[in-house]
Formats: C-alpha cells, sequence, structure tokens
C-alpha cells in the first residue's frame, strides 16, 4: 500500500482533486437549482410533484448508461459527468427539500400569516430556517451517494478516484482499487463534516433547545 | 360611544358541501371584550378567522372600521390586528425577544424602539425582561409560552385582538390565571377591541362584556353575561348554562 503511494502519490492527489471538484460542483449546482425551482413553485403543488417525478425516472437511469447516452451531446469529459451527477443529486435534493418545507408544522405557518407576513416573508423567515434540518440532511445523502456515483465517471475520461478503481480492474491489482476505495471514503467523511459543521453553525442555537425539550418529554 | 368597528353582514361560508355558516350578522363596538361561546363545529373560529381574513365568506359583507375587508390589503390590516392561537404559535428558532419583534421589525420600527417596546411588553404579561428575553420558546412552560403569545399580539399596539382558544390546552390554574391577567390588560388598555373564542362557559362568561353563544353557524344569543344567565334566550342556552349549574349542584353536595 505504502509502497504504491510513494510512487503514484502525485496522480493521486490530482485524482482526489478531480474527485473533489467534480462532486462539489454537482452538489452546488444542484443546490442553486433547487433553490430556483422552490421558490418559483413552491405554490404550484402540481408542478413541483410533476417535477420531482420527472427526475425520479432520471435517477432510476443507471449510472454508467446515463454517462454513456450523454457522451454524443457533451462529449468525454468532466462537463458530461456534472451533467449526470447533478441530474442524480437534484432529484434527492427536490424531494427532501420540499418534504422538509412542507412538515414545518402548519399551524406556525398560519399565525405568520394571521400575523402579517406576506407569502415570501413566511417561507423565507418561518418555513425555510424551520426546514434547515430537512435540508441539510438531504445534502448528506446527495453527497454520499453522488460521491460513489462519480467514481463510474472514470470511464468517460472525467477523471477522478474512478481512475483508480479501473486501473486496479484492468491490471488485476488489489491495492489501487483499496486506495481509490478508501480515498473515496475519507473525501465523503470530510466533506460530510464540514457539511455537518456549517448545519451547526447555522441552527445549533434554537436546535439545541429542541432536542432538549425532546428529550425531557421521551 | 358605540362605535362599530366589525361588523358581519348576511356572511355565509361553505368549506366544500358543508355549509358551515349559513347567515351571520352582528356588530362589535369599539373598545368591547366580545366572547364567541361555541362547541366545536359550531363556526366560531371560522368566524374569528374570517376577521382578520384568513377564511374568505362566499356570501355577504364584513366590514372592518366600516370598510369592506374584500377592498382591504390584508397583509397590512392583519399587521394591526393581533392574533393568538391555542398552539401557542411561538416560532421555535427566535428567542422571545425576537417573536415579539416580528411585526414591529415588518413595520420597520428601529431596534432602540424595538427593545424598548419588548421590555414593557414582558413586564406587562409579568415575565421578567432581564431572565426570558434571549430564552427561546421551547425553554418556557405552556403558561410562560402563552404570555408572550398575548405579548408578541400586543406588540405594535393594535386596536383589534383575536384570540383563538388560547388557554384551552394549559391547565386549570394556568388558565385561571391567564383570564385575569388578560382581563386586566384590556381594562388597562384603553379602546382595544378584543375578540375571544372559547368552548369554556366559566371563560366565556368572566372575560365577556358581551357573550356571543353560537350553535351550527347561528347565534343564539348575543348580550352581557348577566342577561345571558338570567333570560337565557334559546334551549340551547339553557343547556350550556344547565352544564354549570351540574357543577354547582355537585360542589354543594360535598360541602353540606
Amino acid at each position: 500500500m505504502i509502497e504504491y503511494w510513494k510512487t503514484n502519490w502525485p496522480i493521486m492527489v490530482v485524482d482526489l482533486q478531480q474527485h473533489a471538484t467534480m462532486v462539489l460542483a454537482s452538489l452546488g449546482i444542484a443546490l442553486v437549482i433547487a433553490g430556483v425551482i422552490i421558490i418559483l413553485l413552491m405554490h404550484r403543488k402540481n408542478w413541483l410533484n410533476g417535477l420531482v417525478y420527472f427526475f425520479s425516472l432520471l435517477y432510476s437511469v443507471p449510472s454508467f448508461a446515463f454517462f454513456t447516452l450523454l457522451l454524443p451531446v457533451s462529449g468525454l469529459g468532466m462537463r458530461t459527468a456534472i451533467i449526470v451527477l447533478t441530474l442524480y443529486c437534484e432529484y434527492v435534493l427536490l424531494r427532501t427539500f420540499i418534504t422538509g418545507i412542507r412538515e414545518v408544522d402548519p399551524s406556525l405557518v398560519e399565525v405568520a400569516k394571521g400575523m402579517g407576513m406576506t407569502a415570501q416573508q413566511v417561507f423565507f423567515r418561518v418555513q425555510l430556517p424551520l426546514a434547515t434540518p430537512a435540508i441539510f440532511s438531504g445534502l448528506q445523502v446527495a453527497l454520499a451517494s453522488t460521491m460513489g456515483i462519480a467514481t463510474i465517471a472514470a470511464t468517460i475520461n472525467a477523471g477522478g478516484l474512478g481512475q483508480l478503481l479501473f486501473e486496479g480492474l484492468q491490471s488485476q491489482q488489489v491495492v489501487p482499487i483499496l486506495w481509490g476505495t478508501l480515498l473515496t471514503v475519507i473525501l465523503t467523511l470530510v466533506c460530510a463534516g464540514i457539511l455537518k459543521l456549517i448545519e451547526w453553525l447555522l441552527i445549533h442555537r434554537w436546535q439545541s433547545v429542541v432536542n432538549q425539550r425532546k428529550e425531557k418529554r421521551a | 360611544m358605540t362605535e362599530p368597528v366589525i361588523q358581519f353582514k348576511n356572511v355565509q361560508k361553505r368549506f366544500g358541501k358543508n355549509i358551515i355558516i349559513p347567515d351571520l350578522s352582528f356588530t362589535i363596538n369599539r373598545g368591547e371584550f366580545v366572547t364567541i361561546l361555541g362547541s366545536s363545529g359550531s363556526g366560531k373560529t371560522t368566524t374569528l378567522k374570517m376577521v382578520n381574513g384568513l377564511w374568505k365568506p362566499d356570501a355577504g359583507e364584513i366590514l372592518i372600521n366600516g370598510q369592506k375587508i374584500s377592498s382591504l390589503d390584508l397583509v397590512k390590516l392583519r399587521r394591526h390586528m393581533g392574533y393568538v392561537v391555542q398552539q401557542i404559535g411561538l416560532f421555535p428558532h427566535m428567542t422571545i425577544a425576537e417573536n415579539i419583534a416580528v411585526v414591529p421589525k415588518m413595520l420597520r420600527w428601529d431596534q432602540e424602539k424595538i427593545e424598548q417596546r419588548v421590555e414593557k411588553l414582558l413586564d406587562l404579561v409579568q415575565l421578567d425582561p432581564q431572565k426570558y428575553a434571549k430564552r427561546y420558546p421551547n425553554q418556557l412552560s405552556g403558561g410562560q409560552q402563552q404570555r408572550i403569545g398575548v405579548a408578541r399580539a400586543l406588540a405594535v399596539n393594535p386596536p383589534f385582538v383575536l384570540f383563538d382558544e388560547p388557554f384551552g390546552a394549559l391547565d386549570a390554574l394556568t388558565r385561571i390565571e391567564l383570564q385575569k391577567e388578560i382581563k386586566r390588560i384590556h381594562e388597562s388598555l384603553a379602546d382595544k377591541t378584543f375578540m375571544f373564542v372559547t368552548h369554556d362557559i366559566n371563560e366565556a362568561l368572566f372575560l365577556g362584556q358581551r357573550v356571543m353563544v353560537m350553535h351550527e353557524g347561528q347565534i343564539e344569543q348575543f348580550a352581557t353575561p348577566e342577561e345571558i344567565v338570567t333570560y337565557p334566550a334559546t334551549s340551547f342556552v339553557r343547556e350550556l348554562l344547565g352544564t354549570v349549574q351540574q357543577n354547582q349542584s355537585l360542589w354543594g353536595n360535598y360541602h353540606d
């Protein structure tokens, strides 16, 4: 293992960077798209449900097939990979965001309205902050699944840690496969940790109070 | 000085095919404390929610300060109409001070004025500002939370305050304490019109200067508590009063 690292580390670092770029770019783009979709369509239930259904269909396309099918459209390389990964993320994010926002206590929404908040104010001051835990759990799921799927992107020359896996597969060596797996896991854990930290910074003040209360009741 | 501020004229409200309120007309004057008494399904909460426009009537007219509610800007109207609900509805992600400051902030008061107001209101509902302003709603008991609910509704000194069974979920002692307090608050603030929905007959008779008894979407009687007790208008009102007398005879037996 160590031997392999010593000779190949410059390439492995590049793979790691590519992998991180691919996943984080997809997640970021998916997040922005999800935000725009939800802000525009929150009050049009049918449109939203239709969109979620559409993305769930895309989500069920096997990743290898998806990458290959897009080749004639967007060519080899990271661009195609990011498009596919974004579409996969989109489904997870939309579904969890919408559920999270809809599950905010309806009596709070009504009180907010009754106090004279506009629909926008209700969304940004009440629904969105209270849906933060659900939003972050969606981000975590999207992150972890995208990390795994992104390894397949090595087959269309997008680089990333999948390179190590396929190298091991072709040359029938275990060590690169182990390294590929290990680095993917580490990268996922680090990114998940950062997400967790951001979430904590946003909501720890009130969330801890809510949780304490729940524990007391239980 | 009876100046009508809330008027219902032949108001009808349906939900789908169910007619909740067939034909409702009444007038509430400035500065009155009116309680609406009824069992669940009587249309009392629906009536209240039509006053701040959360529900729209299917027929008839509602006038606020003589103006048709359909011609008013509902957002603006609600900001000047305090609203207290049974679920209390404090926002769990905001501190007590932030909860009270929601409407003042929307009306763009400056920070200093907001802070002074928060302090004054916490004093009014008898919670120490130093101790409670920075806490979160979940750190308070149910009774304390509803005190904040009342303080929040009074934040911008609105001419109207609507109460939707605010004390329904509280224990009997806390409820009585808050009833006394709400009565004191109404007396201390001149010219505030309170509309208070409840299913508790004792609460309705104790708080209301006039009590509106509702049953199946219609007014059975709308009169002062004394009148209702002395001259119940319908058999339904008599039956309601009977429940109180039943309790009294129970106490009588014990004390003999």
